[in-house]
């Protein structure tokens, strides 16, 4: 039970309280770039899932198994980039052969997260928090989830901002910035919310 | 027509400054900028890098298959950051305690691979090296100067010591995450007024080099597919 408990906790905090786009500031690029639309913003936001599932699952037992058993814990950073980039790839060709339908709703979207620092991130972190196998697991599936809630809450702000009058040196990305600004604020309302969920 | 070397190491500074101008690099910029020593010391870490890893592509350009030169690049990249990073943590531990994952995270640093892809592939070792430079020190001061606004009205402090009289009137919201994303959204809106709205144009730097290229550019790779 005990251990369910920190499951949730890992779960509840990955996504709202540490958002990995709006309070840890990885994955920014296509936070920015793909939050146009919403169809886009929810693609990438699952392809991002994917990947991060799929990555921790494969960059979890090579660190444990391999570079800890090995004393190579110094290759972390260069072992983790190339098994990552190398996997999408894979990925990707195997969706496309066996499962045309699902690589035309996502395959657009995967090779571009290759090397999105999101996903590199979230596996490095993994490592570093001492989680196991599961809670490595959970707390990606978790840190893609906000990852997707991130995407699809802007990708609503910014049709709202296309139509507005913006001061013309506001146009374009500060403005979007700006927006950001505000939707991180309102994810801060979330801080206490694991804390106080068991009491 | 080859620009003179002056010109080369200046266009990182202001012209073409990564991270205000080009907009790259956006994670550590808003991650690493709540105090003015975290900033200096990630920017150093990602100028180092830079230098090094422009100079050995430059230096591998002709033997480096054209197929295969993101991975090849990536592999520089990626051994000059381990360098930086075990360097860190035996001399400056506590820096490096701060700086945590984003530390590993210069490996997929659009700057980086951003200048291998578009000036050391094309260029010589010397000038790959000063592009490395000016581009390395762009990136240092635009994180400073965001480092500075934050810092200072956030914390009330600049590089730890405290200012006396801001120390009393500090506003929380400029160190934390919201802060972030509400000065860099100023400072290019600053920088778009500055330059009259000339800045904001990346097409000559030609963004296929970044890693995340495809993701600012769904909508033509996906007509291109079709």
């Amino acid at each position: 039970m005990e251990y369910f408990k920190s499951l949730v906790v890992i779960l509840m905090t990955s996504v709202l309280v540490n958002n990995y786009v709006l309070n840890k500031f990885l994955g920014i690029c296509p936070f920015l770039g793909v939050s146009k639309k919403l169809n886009q913003a929810t693609g990438m936001g699952i392809a991002v899932i994917f990947v991060m599932l799929v990555a921790t699952a494969v960059t979890w037992p090579i660190q444990i198994f391999v570079l800890n058993r090995f004393g190579l814990e110094y290759m972390q950073t260069i072992v983790f980039i190339l098994v990552i980039a190398a996997l999408v790839q894979f990925v990707e060709i195997v969706l496309k052969k066996y499962i045309p339908g699902l690589h035309k709703s996502l395959g657009v979207y995967l090779p571009l997260i290759t090397t999105n620092c999101a996903v590199l991130g979230v596996t490095i972190n993994n490592i570093n928090d001492g989680y196991d196998f599961t809670q490595s697991m959970v707390s990606s599936l978790g840190c893609g989830l906000g990852f997707l809630l991130a995407m699809v809450l802007f990708s609503g702000v910014r049709t709202r901002l296309e139509s507005e009058n913006i001061p013309k040196a506001f146009q374009g990305l500060p403005i979007t910035l700006l927006a950001a600004s505000i939707v991180s604020l309102a994810f801060f309302g979330f801080g206490g919310i694991v804390d106080n969920m068991f009491k | 027509m080859k620009k003179g070397y002056l010109s080369v190491l200046i266009n990182g500074l202001l012209k073409e400054n990564p991270v205000f101008v080009l907009v790259l690099g956006t994670c550590p910029t808003l991650a690493m900028t709540d105090s003015a020593t975290k900033a200096f010391g990630m920017g150093i870490a990602a100028a180092i890098v830079l230098i090094c890893s422009n100079m050995v592509i430059s230096a591998l350009r002709k033997i480096i298959p054209d197929t295969v030169r993101i991975p090849c690049y990536i592999v520089v990249i990626a051994g000059f950051v381990t360098i930086v990073q075990m360097a860190m943590q035996a001399y400056m531990p506590d820096m490096y305690k701060s700086l945590g994952t984003y530390l590993a995270l210069i490996v997929v640093n659009c700057i980086i691979l951003g200048r291998a892809e578009m000036f050391a592939r094309e260029n010589g070792i010397f000038r790959s090296a000063l592009d490395g430079i000016g581009m390395g020190l762009g990136f240092t001061i635009a994180l400073l100067s965001m480092a500075t606004v934050r810092e200072i009205l956030g914390a009330g402090s600049f590089f730890g010591i405290a200012i006396p009289f801001m120390k009393n009137y500090t506003i929380p919201f400029f160190t934390q995450a919201p802060g972030g994303f509400f000065v860099f959204g100023c400072l290019i809106a600053v920088v778009n007024v500055i330059t009259k709205g000339k800045a904001i144009k990346k097409k000559e730097f030609g963004c296929e080099g970044c890693p995340s290229y495809a993701v600012c550019h769904v909508e033509k790779i996906a007509k291109e597919e079709q």
